[in-house]
């Protein structure tokens, strides 16, 4: 069964606030921040807190104000309303060299002028620190980057990994509370990206501070942070682990986003009766924790409803691709299990798991299958196929509709490179690798 | 097909119409005859009698003073105006302030010096060295405003936020960001309005006054009362020092580019 979703609040702050008395240090909050730039409200009343040492990613379209957010933070921006806590210290007014976060900017922002060691040095000299300590932690900061050989180097004598790894060191050194990372990857090419995210995630291991990390790539941010909060149009649309988002989306948008899902839309029938239920003993106990669901040109589909949807409501039901089975034959009845039958429209083959696309009337089903035992000794399905897609209720979702602006949205093609956000029922979709 | 030979040959024959006479120029200058016809023997005469000249030393000084002044001037006035120009840009009143600034690069220079003269002579400005620096300082501005603001056109302001963001404040952030990577910038204006201020002659020719000769008008009066080898000598100190400095401009604007 999938994890409790909470109640409407409960994860705006994530975690229960601790005793008043207690002393909340190291602990960053955004309390009811708002910003607009003429009309467009580019963060919306939002409320969330990072636990310290907390990996956490503010994840979302372009356009949907996490970066603002972080600006906001840092200092650059200045929240209409709202207020910026930093360890029970309210920073919101204070400027940028005040505030004890440092940033990785996207472009990186090294000094041109200045060699790799001045870089990493800038922020000790700028606070006068004494030469020999300055000495000391800049070499400390280039091993930890293995970057020791390079110290006299220009920015623009150095690869792009190695700017990057700069840019953390330049930061670091300052013992910042939090991180600020936005979009650090993105200017990076595929392989460097993937080294980089391991070294990201040793040297937050490492060294312990609080990273707040910007990314609209769902991939980075599912497999670095403990926490996510996924962003759309200036609010925070949910807040959980990876896992949660993931396998408990809150809303169709935040089902589309992260990862790939397929889409049924329906109407909400009345619920499970006794009938409906093959195996007459064990179902009368949890009939009321199911609904069906009319869709057209489908026959009914049942679905888990844990959100007390009510009959008549339009609804999506949603389904991963890696929680439907496909099989030449019908599979067994059992309780609960949505079978449909349809036809293969594409195979791709990706060694360790086959994706397929099933046309069942006007819906491409997109199913995806692990190989977990020697895949040689079976018969492959094939294009053209007539197939079985099963699931289980549990493993379905009733979501809101999911609305053209949120099509809209996550379509808009990303500012930087970055692999596709994956999208459902219309075309092959990208493969969810970044979020295996 | 073969390419053509048209575009050399008249590439040659621009650079000769361009370069013969200061070729001639410098040559005669070690040509110790009087008279340029006719070629003598070469010789450093009319550099060593160019020595002994007290008016020429004295027109000199006044220039490299203007101009030193002119350019320290107008080399800060100009960065201002290229940052408000920057950051306001779009603005109208900055709109306005870039006609304003643009405006002395194309306007006739006799144009200049004519309205600057009446206004001197309106205020009842004694003309001299004060008045002619002031004329060389309004054109030399609008040469540094353009040069840095076309580097702050590429310049990635992330870095001032990423100084900022390290601790540092405004004022630590100008020196230690901004004018190090604007300095290549606001020295090849420099250098330019050095140039242009030692070469001007239109315009301080109408504001000069007496006592206050600056080289290009010594050397105009010297040929009207003649004494061409003298100037001749003059002349190539006076391209060596401005090809010297134009270099050393150019290649700043070029490395700074590069590095930005």
């Amino acid at each position: 069964m999938r994890p409790e979703s909470g109640g409407t609040e409960c994860w705006v702050s994530g975690e229960p606030v601790e005793d008043a008395n207690r002393p909340v240090s190291e602990f960053l909050e955004f309390e009811n921040v708002s910003k607009h730039y003429g009309s467009i409200k580019a963060v919306d009343h939002v409320s969330l807190t990072v636990k310290q040492g907390e990996f956490f990613a503010l994840l979302g379209p372009s356009g949907c104000g996490k970066t603002t957010l972080l600006r906001i933070l840092a200092g650059f921006e200045q929240p209409d309303t709202g207020r910026v806590r930093l360890g029970g210290e309210d920073v919101t007014d204070l400027p940028p060299y005040e505030r004890k976060v440092n940033t990785i900017f996207q472009s990186y922002a090294l000094f041109p002028h200045l060699t790799v060691w001045d870089n990493i040095a800038y922020g000790l000299k700028v606070a006068k620190r004494p030469k020999r300590e300055i000495k000391e932690e800049v070499a400390k900061m280039l091993t930890l980057i293995q970057m020791e050989d390079q110290a006299w180097k220009k920015p623009d004598q150095i690869s792009g990994g190695q700017k990057q790894r700069v840019a953390i060191a330049r930061a670091l050194v300052n013992k910042p509370r939090v991180l600020l990372l936005d979009e650090p990857l993105a200017a990076l090419d595929l392989k460097l990206r993937q080294r980089m995210l391991i070294e990201l995630d040793l040297i937050h291991d490492e060294v312990g501070i609080t990273f707040l990390y910007v990314t609209h790539d769902q991939g980075e941010a599912m497999s670095l942070s403990d926490r996510i909060a996924v962003m759309k149009s200036g609010r925070v649309e949910q807040l959980g682990t990876p896992e949660e988002v993931y396998e408990a989306p809150r809303s169709s948008f935040v089902a589309a986003f992260i990862g790939d899902t397929n889409f049924f839309s329906g109407v909400v029938a009345e619920p499970m009766e006794k009938s409906h239920v093959l195996s007459g003993l064990l179902s009368a106990a949890v009939d009321k924790d199911y609904s069906r669901l009319k869709v057209d040109g489908l026959s009914d589909l049942q679905c888990y409803n844990d959100k007390q949807i009510r009959e008549g409501e339009d609804v999506y039901l949603s389904i991963r691709p890696e929680k439907m089975r496909i099989s030449r034959e019908r599979p067994k009845a059992e309780p609960h299990l949505n079978a449909l039958q349809g036809e293969v429209e594409d195979v791709i083959y990706l060694g360790s798991q086959t994706k397929y696309w099933v046309r069942v009337g006007d819906y491409r089903i997109s199913v995806i299958r692990q190989h977990s035992r020697f895949l040689l000794d079976e018969k492959p399905i094939r294009w053209f196929e007539n197939v079985w897609v099963s699931w289980h209720a549990d493993d379905g979702f009733m979501l809101e509709k999911y609305s053209e602006q949120d099509e809209k949205l996550i379509q808009l093609p990303p500012e930087e490179v970055g692999e596709p956000v994956g999208n459902n029922e219309n075309g092959p979709a990208p493969t969810p690798e970044g979020v295996a | 097909m073969r390419p053509s030979r048209v575009p050399m040959v008249v590439t040659w024959l621009v650079i000769a119409f361009f370069y013969i006479p200061i070729v001639i120029l410098v040559a005669n200058s070690f040509n110790s005859s009087r008279f340029g016809g006719s070629w003598e023997s070469t010789s450093l005469k009319w550099y060593i009698r160019l020595m002994g000249e007290s008016d020429i030393w004295n027109a000199l000084t006044n220039t490299l003073i203007i101009a030193t002044i002119a350019t320290l001037a107008s080399m800060i006035l100009g960065t201002t105006a290229a940052f408000a120009l920057h950051r306001f840009a779009g603005s109208r009143l900055q709109r306005l302030h870039y006609s304003v600034i643009y405006t002395p690069l194309v306007l006739p220079e006799i144009l200049m010096g004519l309205s600057m003269l009446l206004f001197f002579v309106e205020l009842k400005v004694q003309l001299g060295l004060v008045t002619i620096t002031i004329a060389h300082i309004t054109f030399c501005v609008s040469y540094v405003a353009m040069t840095v603001l076309a580097r702050l056109q590429d310049f990635d302001f992330t870095i001032v936020e990423a100084s900022q963001d390290l601790g540092a404040g405004w004022w630590t952030t100008f020196w230690r960001v901004l004018l190090p990577m604007l300095a290549p910038g606001i020295l090849a204006g420099g250098l330019l309005a050095f140039t242009l201020s030692i070469d001007d002659f239109v315009i301080s020719f109408f504001v000069a006054g007496p006592g206050s000769t600056t080289l290009p008008i010594k050397i105009y009066s010297m040929i009207k009362y003649g004494a061409p080898p003298l100037i001749n000598a003059l002349s190539t100190i006076l391209l060596v020092v401005t090809f010297l400095a134009v270099t050393i401009s150019h290649y700043l604007t070029h490395r700074g580019r590069q590095t930005a």
